[in-house]
């Protein structure tokens, strides 16, 4: 595939494909509650009905507000262009891109923070100041899983790292480890179930919805669409450290990152929200993990 | 295939991580069944790795007793004794639970790096055997300083005692199976003798603080 047409396949891959997962996400919990749920396309839905709707103001807000949600998508969008989803190289890959991943997540993260903090609103910072916690705790957790990677494929990019994986043996401890933590830090980044509640209504327990209780019409379909692109990131992100082969193969990497989806439906309908102290128990634990798996990772290539 | 070997003492680790984690007394306590399980599955992965065959009459006998008393008696023991003292079932850690869980990671970390140091004059199956072991060991020692309830004392011992029975693996090549079905009697015996001194400390003391015995009282 040449490098123009690869470039096209993961643009359009990235832009279609995420609104897909929230909801098999959705489907799947409506099954396992035996209810037959909404339709797959619902959010595509949702979507278009954002998009067509007027966006209401408070005489308070600046430029901060409408920039949150524009700088999260981009960031985003981004982040999925240093994946090999179309192609063994990605199209922003450079040595050291797993830095630039991690580093736009928070990006992104970042000014949805700053926007939220924007509308004085006392739920919103509320919500601000938690997933600015959670995310402070879900960050080195991160790093240390892309680091374990690194050592263990001896590449510093993720087209590399994603590629290298694959002529390892498939179950190392290190990888599993990895990607049990990796695991934790996709709950975590994306606001599902045991960390937050993507379907609460009471804004006391918000954390991701609190922070954008203000946002309406395109703005409001601009953080929907770029929770579901992070999401899809994420999601492939994990299926590609899982099965390595999925690398450059993009309907294997898109299947491979619905069964995801699937997954996190399923742990969605096992479990129940985690009591705030015990979130940060949660992925201090994933921190852990990821140190473990580093430690592994080393001591595999330490001793020949 | 030392994969085997590999995963079950990986298992290992993140089973003794778990249980400096959890904060229920009854986790802590099937955690550490858990690990007997993987302990008595051990010597027989490890002997496949070796390339040896997997399955002869004193390694079976090893793997029957270890799981038998670490998996089943000793748990059992512990599930009473909490029942008949009617201690409160949350573990009670002097060291916060975050605390606990960084203090773990760092003491794994330690653990690998002295392994790197530690080469064994003979291969072991597996490379990650040291490791394992060290950390365990550490991680019991952790949580007998760090929690004040004398049960989640002898889960802690058992965790430790867990590290030595891999290192002794390791190292007892030609007598193992004696050698490691008289360390099983030995913690049976031990387990049995904490679980007495458990009963006369919450007789005594209405409660199983072990803070209170470093107090005198007339």
């Amino acid at each position: 595939m040449s490098a123009l047409s690869g470039l096209a396949v993961q643009v359009v891959l990235l832009t279609v494909l995420p609104p897909l997962l929230p909801g098999l996400i959705g489907r799947v919990k409506s099954w396992m509650a035996g209810r037959s749920g909404p339709s797959l396309l619902q959010p595509y839905r949702d979507l278009f009905r954002l998009l067509h709707k007027g966006a209401v103001y408070s005489r308070t807000v600046t430029w901060v507000f409408v920039a949150g949600p524009a700088v999260s998508l981009a960031a985003t969008f981004l982040a999925g262009l240093l994946l090999p989803l179309a192609s063994s190289r990605a199209p922003l890959a450079f040595s050291g891109d797993l830095i630039l991943f991690v580093a736009l997540m928070g990006l992104g993260r970042f000014l949805m923070m700053a926007a939220a903090l924007d509308t004085g609103s006392s739920f919103e910072g509320m919500a601000a100041s938690r997933e600015a916690a959670f995310s402070a705790l879900a960050e080195p957790a991160l790093l240390l899983v892309l680091t374990t990677l690194a050592v263990a494929s001896g590449e510093l990019s993720l087209s590399g790292i994603l590629g290298g994986l694959g002529s390892l043996p498939a179950v190392t401890p290190a990888r599993l480890l990895a990607a049990g933590a990796l695991g934790a830090v996709l709950l975590a980044e994306n606001a599902r179930i045991p960390i937050d509640d993507p379907a609460t209504h009471l804004e006391l327990t918000m954390v991701h919805e609190g922070m954008i209780l203000d946002h309406s019409g395109p703005d409001l379909a601009a953080i929907e669409y770029a929770a579901a692109m992070k999401l899809f990131v994420t999601s492939a992100l994990l299926a590609a450290v899982i099965a390595p082969g999925l690398a450059a193969r993009p309907p294997a990497f898109a299947a491979g990152a619905l069964v995801v989806a699937v997954v996190v439906g399923l742990v969605e309908s096992a479990t129940a929200r985690l009591r705030l102290p015990r979130v940060k128990q949660f992925l201090v634990g994933a921190s852990a993990l990821g140190a473990v798996a580093l430690a592994a990772a080393l001591f595999a290539r330490g001793t020949p | 295939m030392s994969a085997v070997a590999d995963l079950l003492l990986a298992l290992l680790i993140l089973v003794g991580l778990y249980m400096v984690s959890t904060s229920r007394l009854h986790a802590c306590v099937r955690a550490s069944a858990l690990q007997g399980i993987l302990l008595g599955l051990l010597p027989i992965a490890l002997r496949w790795a070796n390339g040896i065959v997997p399955l002869d009459l004193p390694v079976v006998t090893l793997a029957a007793g270890a799981i038998a008393i670490k998996a089943i008696a000793i748990p059992r023991l512990l599930v009473r004794s909490i029942r008949e003292a009617g201690v409160r079932r949350e573990v009670e850690p002097m060291v916060s639970l975050h605390g606990s869980i960084l203090g773990a990671a760092v003491l794994i970390g330690l653990a690998f790096w002295l392994g790197e140091r530690m080469v064994l004059p003979f291969p072991v199956g597996s490379k990650l055997l040291v490791p394992a072991a060290i950390s365990n060991v550490l991680l019991g020692f952790l949580i007998v300083v760090a929690r004040r309830k004398a049960i989640t004392q002898v889960v802690g011992y058992l965790a430790l005692e867990n590290g030595v029975f891999v290192f002794g693996l390791a190292l007892a090549r030609q007598q193992p199976i004696l050698v490691e079905l008289s360390v099983l009697l030995d913690v049976l015996v031990g387990v049995f003798v904490m679980g007495i001194a458990i009963h006369h400390i919450s007789r005594t003391f209405d409660h199983l603080d072990t803070d209170a015995l470093a107090s005198l009282r007339e």
